[in-house]
């Protein structure tokens, strides 16, 4: 063998072990949205099945006896609650960091940083009892308002990253021409920063969609989320396998297929901008 | 912008995150020492240490701490690891690119419950999971995952979800990667054990180091994984510090016990941010 066809033989090897990994990695989502379509029997039939008439039966019972709808909604409301209340209060005070730097602007972001490490046990007392005393358990506004304080530091710490990366000049140039602090902000910086903070709002949805302690612990039949749905079906062993895949998928999909097209921006998002 | 405008600016993030520390922090050292039972609430007034002395005689508490060490380092290795190897198998250009990456990286986007239930029921089931199935087709006894090997089971469950991350990270690192310099490396004859070292782990160490800190802040206080598979059993094999407090709080109503756990939970989360903070200072031109 030549060099060049052991090059291409190495090359072709490395391609087929990434695929083969790529679908054992991807395989218990298929096998999820694959039960889904299945009927109790089938799904737990010895030996698994993979060919069968598809049956759409488990989505039905699914919004007739959970409310489907009702769950999701609430998903969308916090997730996208959250991340808004969360954005409104972090891009002015972002551009004030990144465009008026003080001797204590590292700390202050550092320290922001450091309220994430709070583990959320640590203070799941006092959060429920507040909520209880004002009647906020089982409410989408607690949540909102707890998932923009649980995303806030890390929406801070990459808006003020992308700001940085700003040239002042630009500024400068837009004072000149007279331009209020709010026209800097509306005119000038977030056009120039959409991406990243396109890249932020994304994962900060994706974050809240996915959060699985708050939304567990204060929700019940009112504000229950998706993450919440899935949980209650946790108690019954193993009997309602297809129902169980088929309120997954549903529960899973629209952030799955939100995931695949920003993907880049994730990243950019999930590095503080670092990796781009 | 003024400094006065600056600061006004800043206020409400500053002062809506101190709320949120703050309050809630001090209500949880106020409660730890004070007796505070739901189901008894006549039995009150200051206790002093004894709530801690109670959750630190707790017999669960050692296995909880271990667990959750255990937990997040194996999680860190495996991810990191994985995440490498899979990333740089994936470095080079092939049909179906996007579609193998957009495979890799989806365990990522499945929330925790789902992940938990998936794993449970359909992977893991000593009758009708695949696993089980699996080891029948080769005649071997199937495993009672989640009872033989509790632990084992939550790890492989985070580690399944968390890989994607690290892969999708180290990909879109490697992708910006100054190609001349791989060349040049190349040409000179490097082998790929040279490069891997001397090009490619610098090349990496900061997204590495991103990669670490934020799993580490998720990974400390694992919950719904634990909830939904195992409860923390069976006894305390896979009861982390989170499940732990929680089990005080909500399932024995014992509030002060449990406001001491989170006391301790968030000291030990502290020690562990105290490291990982300055690793990021030092990563991140903050």
């Amino acid at each position: 063998m030549t060099d060049r066809q052991k090059q291409r033989l190495l090359h072709r090897s490395i391609v087929t072990l990434a695929w083969i990994i790529g679908l054992l990695m991807f395989f218990p989502i298929f096998w999820m949205i694959l039960t889904a379509f299945k009927t109790e029997q089938q799904a737990i039939s010895t030996p698994p099945l993979l060919f069968f008439e598809p049956s759409f039966d488990n989505f039905l019972l699914i919004q007739e006896r959970t409310d489907y709808t009702k769950h999701a909604l609430n998903s969308i409301i916090t997730s996208f609650g959250g991340t808004a209340l969360a954005m409104i209060i972090a891009i002015p005070a972002a551009c004030a960091m990144a465009f008026k730097p003080s001797h204590l602007t590292r700390d202050v972001l550092l320290w922001m940083l450091s309220t994430k490490m709070l583990p959320a046990v640590g203070v799941l007392m006092p959060i429920y009892l507040i909520c209880q005393k004002f009647g906020l358990l089982d409410s989408r506004f607690a949540l909102v308002f707890i998932y923009a304080m649980i995303n806030l530091p890390i929406i801070m710490m990459i808006l003020f990253n992308y700001f940085r990366d700003i040239p002042k000049e630009i500024l400068e140039a837009s004072r000149m021409d007279g331009a209020s602090t709010f026209a800097e902000i509306t005119q000038v910086v977030m056009p120039l920063a959409r991406g990243g903070i396109a890249a932020t709002a994304f994962l900060s949805i994706v974050l809240c969609w996915n959060e699985a302690f708050w939304s567990i612990v204060l929700t019940s039949s009112d504000a229950g989320t998706l993450v919440a749905l899935v949980a209650s079906f946790s108690s019954p062993e193993g009997l309602f396998w297809a129902k169980l895949s088929a309120v997954s998928t549903l529960a899973c999909a629209p952030i799955m297929i939100f995931g695949w097209f920003v993907q880049k921006q994730l990243v950019q998002g999930m590095t503080f901008g670092a990796v781009k | 912008m003024t400094r006065t405008l600056a600061r006004l600016l800043q206020a409400p993030s500053v002062i809506l995150l101190l709320l949120w520390m703050v309050v809630p922090l001090g209500m949880t050292i106020y409660f730890s020492t004070i007796r505070y039972q739901l189901l008894y609430p006549e039995r009150s007034g200051f206790v002093g240490w004894s709530n801690y002395e109670f959750f630190f005689t707790d017999p669960a508490f050692w296995p909880a701490i271990l667990n959750t060490l255990t937990l997040v380092g194996s999680v860190l290795i495996i991810t990191v690891g994985l995440g490498l190897a899979i990333a740089l198998l994936i470095d080079r250009s092939f049909p179906g690119r996007g579609v193998l990456r957009v495979l890799l990286i989806s365990p990522f986007f499945i929330m925790p419950t789902v992940n938990a239930l998936l794993w449970k029921n359909m992977m893991l089931h000593p009758i009708y999971g695949l696993f089980a199935v699996f080891a029948g087709f080769f005649g071997l006894e199937p495993i009672e995952w989640l009872k033989d090997a509790p632990l084992l089971s939550v790890i492989m469950i985070v580690s399944w979800q968390w890989t994607p991350f690290a892969i999708l990270i180290f990909i879109t690192s490697l992708q910006n990667f100054d190609s001349e310099q791989k060349e040049a490396a190349l040409l000179d004859g490097a082998g790929f054990r040279a490069r891997f070292i001397y090009l490619i782990l610098p090349h990496l160490a900061r997204p590495i180091a991103v990669v670490i800190m934020i799993q580490t802040i998720f990974h400390l206080s694992i919950f719904a994984e634990i909830f939904v598979t195992t409860s923390g059993g069976p006894g305390v094999q896979s009861t982390n510090l989170a499940f732990l407090i929680f089990a005080q709080a909500l399932q024995g109503f014992d509030v002060g016990v449990a406001s001491a756990g989170g006391v301790l939970a968030i000291i030990l989360a502290n020690i562990v941010a105290f490291f990982l903070i300055r690793m990021i200072g030092r990563n991140l031109a903050v």
